[in-house]
């Protein structure tokens, strides 16, 4: 067995190091820099009955009210009436946010990775010594390999602190997974097709559509608060909905259609409602006509592309296509066909969406009423800093010339820029790691780890010991959201709004905030220039004053509305747009594309299928759980507390597999699930197909509730069908099948 | 005064907040519940249909809970709301025998406890929590003795069915289909 650099530490190994050392932490914390700040980093406000906040459990950030009963205690979290992405309703996980505080299974200290007596293990530190360790490590890095061989993942909140600090030291490598591993794709096909991204929270004028057509997107299931809430209005309001899904969703189950669509075969469906709507002249011609480049070129695209081709493909029948698309033509343009959110799925991501785009176009939906709307956000100034040093190297240059269509940077790539191959003179050598649970969310397990194994520093900081801690040099305990302020939310909507977040009671144990580390690190690294605030409390009043408010106003009222600049929230009629493409017009044939060597339309690609006895593994949501980051939260785990493995019962009979009964998962490349999961016989999936909740089956045993419980989809995605376009990372080319004992591997 | 409530099976994403706001709420230990949501499906691939809704104490008129209970801490409060008067309960579970919802449990500290309609909150003019906090708003409340309440109207437009009508309850839990 090759020696790894590093093993994977169990974080229980540490209670006793703890006691070690206990002395030592009580006299260096009096040490740390900037301590004397440390209980003055925040005041909180006795005076207030509640607090605002915005949430963190998920990435669509409801803004609410944090209630504490009369001994002080955190008791309940409700939503904000004035705000816009939760109209004063938070969703069962900001509900239960409260769980992410009071988890006695918190992260609680700064831990450092030693060697003992030939073995790995934590030993908990001082802030001041671990904050001088990662500098240290950091300044060597620079001095071996230059400042541009480190990186920083990032999901959330925090990552805006780091992200500064990052760049000040001189690396622009900072990716979110949530734009590679998940909605990527779905940017690029907009910027593409309309010249204008999707962006958070979508755009979607659900609210007042006449019809919504859902394509492996499960509102409902996926609890984008604001989202559910309209498709619910629209519900009352008898729109229809069209789902597409090999599994009758919560969405299917409220359809009026539900198109049971063979997977991997959504291009060819598209692309025969795009057939109909043109040969049929459904589509908005007054539209297309003004707005639009490239019909007659889409037009001969699509001829050969007729309902009855799709059918032997799709599985669903010519007259039922028809069907379905003469009912989206009949509501357009109140008609939204759904850009869904976690779109990686076959490597051809792109093209899906930009035929999602241009089937739009077509209803002429954009910019229209029950459509997309054209959202406006409020833009928070920000305090001059120096310049940033311009880097000479980033991930990009580790991926031969390729995605460069990617307007962000790719997670996975900045993993591949990690391993050192014969082709690149330089690889990433330090990663900070927040909020994200890489092990998790990124595909391909081995390849995290041989990248891990490379690194000469890693710094994860979380509030919870997830899978990735183990695997760092460096453990830093960040305070929940409850616990802390935040930058300004300035997220776009029908109408400008921000929102604050402030602390509902001080950091548990000695954890501490994303800001108060980057900025008491930037102190060790010599970068004090780019955080010119004392505390951030000082840097949030500094920029609501120039916006014409003030930190005391926001403590009273949490969100506040701005009025849209312009009255342009839908397209008037007959008003002249200018688009942000090359044309100028909405691109149903992309000239970028086409510059850039991709079929500038989207056409039909067969992916490889389940062998026999394999079923394709098809991964989703549970409304009451945010990726892997609530299986351990104790309200959440009460709703939920493990995940199952859809079943057919005509696959179930095969196997002789019963309800409840569990069984380990085995995948195309033989790896076999950890733990293993409950089976869930239910006529609600196709037999061609399994389904399972993405987020359960942890395997790090300090998360005492999350522990074993039901197993990881991740650990299954071995295959990875990368998006030539962009390098977004398909998933669900990766079948199972069922094993009754855990047994060698194969 | 006639205190209902009314789910919406056709707006219920199953979400579960209702359980979890009301445990906030209502400091309701992890690991019971005085509401939960409850999944019924019908049907063959693929013609199916699938039911939510979200299910808690009846508040029937005719309350076989109230009827069993030996020390009257079982009775009916204000608005036909039924409740438990912990000081007087002593635990014997004869009313969660007699309950065909299921809708009691008996409480860590040792007496019996469900659903109040959160008459702490109506007092004040406010929606139950579980109402209140529902993403999909799929549940109502209000007062069955005034013929212009949102929930008489409902009754009156919309298709409707009370759980296991044949236990003679009189259940105030309505299902709109």
């Amino acid at each position: 067995m090759v020696k790894s650099r590093r093993d994977f530490i169990k974080i229980s190994a540490l209670s006793s190091a703890g006691l070690f050392v206990g002395n030592q932490v009580v006299k260096a914390t009096s040490s740390v820099a900037g301590s004397e700040k440390q209980d003055s980093d925040y005041k909180l406000p006795s005076e207030l009955k509640r607090t605002p906040t915005y949430c963190e459990v998920c990435f669509w950030k409801c803004a609410g009210w944090v209630h504490k009963d009369e001994d002080g205690q955190i008791k309940k979290i409700t939503g904000n009436n004035l705000d816009l992405n939760s109209n004063g309703r938070f969703c069962p996980r900001g509900t239960g946010g409260v769980g992410m505080y009071y988890d006695e299974d918190r992260l609680k200290y700064p831990l450092i990775r030693t060697e003992e007596r030939g073995k790995q293990t934590f030993r908990r530190a001082s802030w001041d010594e671990a904050f001088k360790y990662i500098a240290d490590k950091m300044a060597k890095i620079k001095e071996e390999h230059g400042a541009e061989a480190t990186a920083l993942f990032t999901h959330g909140s925090g990552g805006k602190h780091f992200t500064k600090l990052m760049k000040g030291f001189g690396s622009a490598n900072v990716a979110a997974p949530s734009y590679a591993q998940c909605r990527g794709p779905r940017e690029v096909a907009f910027i593409a097709t309309y010249g204008q991204g999707i962006n958070s929270p979508e755009n979607t004028d659900i609210r007042d559509t006449r019809c919504m057509v859902l394509i492996g997107s499960h509102i409902g299931e996926n609890m984008h608060n604001g989202h559910v809430q309209e498709m619910s209005d629209a519900i009352d309001k008898n729109a229809t909905i069209i789902t597409v899904d090999p599994r009758f969703s919560t969405a299917a189950s409220k359809s009026k259609y539900w198109l049971p669509i063979k997977p991997a075969t959504d291009i060819a469906l598209l692309l025969a409602w795009i057939h109909v709507i043109i040969n049929e002249e459904l589509y908005d011609k007054k539209y297309i006509e003004q707005h639009a480049y490239g019909f007659d070129q889409l037009k001969a695209h699509v001829q050969s592309m007729t309902p009855e081709w799709a059918y032997g493909i799709t599985t669903i029948k010519p007259d039922v296509i028809r069907e379905t698309v003469r009912e989206m033509a009949k509501a357009a343009p109140a008609t939204i066909v759904h850009p869904g959110r976690h779109v990686t799925w076959y490597g051809d991501d792109t093209q899906r969406l930009r035929a999602v785009a241009i089937l739009n176009a077509l209803l002429g939906s954009w910019g229209r009423r029950g459509g997309f709307y054209m959202p406006d956000k409020v833009s928070v100034p920000h305090a001059k800093l120096p310049p940033f040093p311009k880097p000479e190297f980033t991930w990009r240059d580790a991926m031969d010339g390729k995605y460069q269509l990617a307007d962000l940077a790719l997670a996975n790539g900045m993993c591949d820029a990690t391993i050192p191959t014969s082709g690149m003179n330089r690889s990433i050598k330090g990663w900070i790691v927040n909020g994200t649970n890489l092990i998790e969310t990124l595909p391909d397990r081995k390849k995290t780890l041989a990248a891990i194994q490379n690194l000469d520093l890693m710094v994860v900081v979380d509030t919870m010991p997830m899978e990735i801690t183990g695997w760092a040099d460096v453990v830093l305990p960040e305070c929940t959201y409850l616990e802390r302020y935040d930058s300004i939310r300035d997220s776009q909507h029908r109408e400008p709004t921000i929102a604050l977040r402030m602390p509902a009671a001080k950091p548990k144990y000695e954890s501490r905030s994303a800001w108060w580390m980057a900025k008491n690190l930037s102190r060790y690294m010599g970068l004090e220039q780019y955080f010119p605030f004392d505390t951030l409390e000082e840097e949030l009043d500094h920029e609501l004053k120039q916006m014409g408010t003030s930190l005391a106003e926001m403590q009273q009222v949490g969100v506040k509305k701005w009025k849209r600049a312009y009255d342009d929230i839908y397209f008037k009629d007959g008003e002249a747009v200018e688009f942000f493409t090359n044309t100028g017009k909405i691109e149903l044939y992309s000239t970028a594309f086409a510059e850039a060597g991709f079929d500038p339309m989207p056409t039909y690609t067969a992916h490889p299928e389940p062998p026999q006895g394999y079923y394709r593994l098809i991964y989703g949501r549970a409304p009451m759980h945010t990726f892997t980051r609530t299986a351990n939260n104790p309200n959440l785990t009460d709703l939920m507390s493990e995940n199952s493995v859809w079943v057919n019962p005509k696959v179930a009979r095969e196997w002789d597999l019963k309800n409840g009964q569990e069984v380990y998962l085995q995948n195309q490349d033989n790896v076999v699930s950890s733990f293993p999961i409950k089976v869930r016989v239910t006529e609600r999936i196709r037999w061609d197909s399994v389904y399972m909740v993405h987020g359960f089956g942890h395997a790090n045993k300090k998360l005492s509730r999350a522990y074993g419980r039901g197993a990881s989809d991740a650990e299954m995605i071995t295959n990875v069908m990368v998006d030539p376009i962009m390098g977004g990372t398909g998933m669900r080319g990766n079948f199972v099948t069922f094993r009754f004992t855990k047994g060698e591997e194969a | 005064m006639r205190y209902a409530m009314a789910v919406d099976s056709k707006k219920c994403v199953g979400c579960s907040d209702c359980v979890v706001a009301c445990q906030t709420e209502n400091n309701v230990p992890i690991g019971y519940a005085r509401d939960w949501v409850r999944e019924i499906n019908h049907g063959i691939y693929p013609e199916l249909h699938t039911e939510l809704r979200s299910e808690r104490c009846n508040h029937c008129d005719n309350a076989p809970c109230v009827r069993s209970c030996p020390t009257g801490a079982s009775h009916y409060a204000e608005g036909g709301i039924v409740k438990v008067a912990e000081e007087k309960c002593i635990g014997c579970s004869a009313c969660i025998i007699s309950c065909p919802y299921d809708a009691r449990y008996i409480h860590p500290k040792g007496y019996v406890d469900k659903c109040t309609f959160c008459d702490h909150r109506v007092k004040d003019g406010e929606d139950p929590a579980c109402v209140a906090v529902c993403p999909t708003k799929c549940l109502y409340f209000g007062d069955l003795d005034d013929p212009n309440s949102e929930m008489s109207t409902l009754l009156r437009v919309r298709k409707y069915k009370t759980l296991i009508p044949e236990a003679g309850t009189d259940p105030q839990l309505y299902i709109l289909v």
